[in-house]
């Protein structure tokens, strides 16, 4: 890695030792961190991209139902289209919710506490 | 009055008012060099040059992302593909979009608590150094390039268009005019100068679109459904406008290229190099979640805009006329901007004049992101790491980094003049489907399996690599088609126009494959460290 010093504005932390970050990974409470994230983040991202690969593949193959039309000119395709950008908006501010409330707060303990040596 | 006398009376009135074209062009870079000139007396060391001081807040970030990311590929091609094509171009906008997702609950985190400067330093962060460093810097530079080309070339059409420069001299001048303003943005303002670039821009363009969307939906009381029945009208398709299927709804090909196009647009955006090493310009791991939540926001606003844009140009203009002004739509924004303020008054001609700076602007900064993006990994990962084995001081990498830029810069023009005439859209869906192949497998696996080795890591970014550009180079976008690159020879085999389908899932197929044939161990103390630093932000710098 390069030797150039960190800003001067930073306090210097200590940086733990390989046993020391092998011990906090093998740690139940870094463990309930990662089962916490992953249980969240993994089923959403499959569960999202089968919405968008249905969303494409509608469109693909199912011409006639995207064609029905809902009220004036709006139809089908329109408003799932629409709908992509809801569920987009929705799953972030989700995710977001989600990392403040159960993520930020176990990673921060962890960290603060390595970080000082303790 | 015929369509065709219409679009020369549009010429003309682009020509008589160059002056108020080229005056606004020359505001905005006055202004941004100004900016880049302050920005390099802040450039210090290193982290100022490759992250700008880690200290933009998220919301700057998020702008800086936004203005990164919107191309004029997303400006000006999508809303051309709409008009031309209805709602088929609208896919476009959505895939782009949903793939912000992968970015924010996968990778912006994890990134910004392991590594510092690139990519490749979460790539490499557990394996062999050396090697993986190379094959992350070969990547990285392979994506900026093939997306540096598409700009640049798409610079060079666009701007020799709006001032009615038709000579190939001219042209070339063009392209070496925004070469060498992309030269000097990176190599003085580093980071710190190319997000201020990437954040003025963003405001321009998201400005821009606002005013655009306003008057077209002013002209229909604020009517949906009857903008898109005269857009459907107008097109002279009927109602098949507001469906899928016009571009790619022909045969069980092109049908199949669409789910490829998808693909590979959802799962590119977290593989891009210049979009992650933005992550790296704040503070920590949060503000990287928060800079991705305002980027959606603002990317999702502006790509919802595009609707307006595209079915109102497509509502208020003949086909013909954004057809003969552009063969694939890419002026029916500025051309929509003319007709909103009237083909003959001033106030048109001020709007076209104004979005045609904004468009050159958005060009201006995409290309900045992108050359710094290669520079920057050419710097760190091969000279640094591997040229030097990590020996090398900060101001050394500095040093080198501008270098690269200036030599990224000049072969960058070379490849754009060269390509000035060539069709490129579909080289930014090639860097997409590249960066989707390559990149993307590694990172993930590097951050979530723990047995992943240095050899999966390899096979996974060449294996991608390779097999995504060598099915681009055999496919129709390249020859056997009348809009190919080279369309006067044929050795097209493969018949998409993207690989992803393929390359994607050939990429991760490489990085398991590589893994579980691999004769080393797995480095699990290394692990260890990266997924508690990654999780927690433990060490991050």
């Amino acid at each position: 890695m390069a030797t150039d010093a960190p800003p001067p504005s930073k306090e210097q932390h200590k940086l733990p030792s390989p046993e020391e970050f092998a011990e906090v990974q093998e740690s139940a409470e870094f463990g309930e961190l990662r089962r916490s994230y992953r249980s969240f983040a993994f089923p959403l991202t499959v569960g999202f991209i089968t919405w968008y690969l249905l969303y494409v593949l509608l469109s693909n193959y199912a011409g006639g139902f995207m064609g029905t039309k809902l009220f004036g000119n709006i139809n089908v395709a329109f408003v799932l289209g629409v709908a992509q950008f809801v569920t987009t908006f929705l799953i972030a501010w989700w995710y977001s919710r989600h990392a403040a409330a159960k993520l930020d707060p176990k990673a921060e303990a962890i960290k603060t506490r390595m970080e000082s040596g303790a | 009055m015929s369509p065709v006398q219409q679009t020369l009376l549009a010429a003309n009135e682009a020509s008589e008012h160059r002056p108020l074209i080229i005056t606004l062009f020359a505001l905005f870079v006055v202004a941004t060099l100004g900016i880049t000139i302050w920005a390099g007396r802040q450039t210090k060391d290193a982290a100022d040059f490759y992250a700008g001081g880690r200290q933009f807040s998220a919301f700057q970030n998020g702008l800086a992302v936004s203005g990164d990311y919107m191309s004029a590929a997303s400006f000006l091609g999508i809303a051309g593909a709409i008009a031309l094509f209805g709602y088929d171009g609208f896919l476009y906008s959505i895939g782009f979009l949903v793939a912000w997702l992968v970015a924010l609950l996968l990778v912006a985190e994890p990134l910004r608590n392991s590594g510092r400067y690139t990519m490749g330093d979460v790539l490499a962060y557990r394996m062999r150094q050396r090697p993986v460093r190379t094959a992350a810097g070969t990547s990285t530079i392979v994506v900026s390039i093939f997306y540096l080309l598409a700009q640049m070339a798409g610079a060079g059409v666009l701007v020799s268009l709006l001032l009615g420069i038709t000579t190939d001299a001219g042209k070339i001048l063009i392209v070496a005019l925004v070469g060498i303003l992309m030269i000097v943005y990176v190599s003085i303002g580093g980071m710190k100068g190319t997000t201020w670039v990437q954040m003025i821009k963003a405001v321009l363009l998201i400005g821009g679109t606002i005013l655009i969307t306003f008057l077209v939906l002013l002209k229909f009381n604020f009517n949906i459904s009857d903008l898109l029945g005269q857009a459907a009208e107008n097109s002279g398709k009927g109602a098949a406008f507001l469906e899928p299927g016009l571009q790619y709804g022909a045969t069980g090909t092109s049908k199949l290229d669409f789910i490829s196009l998808g693909i590979a647009l959802v799962l590119g955006t977290a593989g891009l190099p210049h979009i992650l090493i933005r992550f790296y310009t704040v503070p920590d791991a949060k503000a990287a979640r928060k800079s991705v939540n305002w980027a959606i926001g603002i990317i999702g606003g502006f790509y919802l805009m595009t609707i307006a844009l595209g079915f109102g140009a497509a509502a208020l203009i003949s086909q013909d006329e954004i057809i003969a002004s552009n063969p694939s739509g890419n002026t029916a924004a500025p051309l929509l901007a003319l007709h909103l303020g009237g083909v003959d008054s001033t106030w048109g001609a001020i709007l076209l004049a104004t979005i045609s700076a904004v468009a050159f602007a958005t060009i201006l900064a995409v290309v900045a992101g992108l050359t710094l993006a290669s520079s920057s990994s050419f710097a760190h990962d091969i000279y640094a790491n591997v040229i030097r084995k990590g020996k090398a001081s900060g101001a050394e990498e500095v040093r080198a980094a501008r270098w690269a830029t200036v030599f990224i810069g000049v072969v960058s023009i070379g490849l754009g003049a060269l390509a000035r005439d060539l069709n490129v859209a579909g080289l930014v869906a090639l860097a997409f489907a590249v960066a989707a192949s390559a990149n993307l497998p590694t990172i993930l696996y590097s951050l979530f399996w723990k047995r992943f080795t240095t050899q999966g890591a390899l096979w996974s970014i060449y294996g991608g690599l390779i097999v995504a550009v060598g099915l681009v180079l055999f496919s129709p976008v390249v020859s056997g088609d009348p809009k190919a690159m080279f369309p006067e020879v044929d050795f097209a085999w493969f018949p998409l126009k993207n690989p992803g389908i393929i390359s994607i899932p050939f990429g991760f197929l490489m990085g398991w494959l590589g893994t579980v044939l691999s004769k080393e161990e797995p480095d699990t103390k290394k692990y260890a460290e990266l997924e508690v630093r990654s999780l927690t932000g433990t060490g991050a710098h």
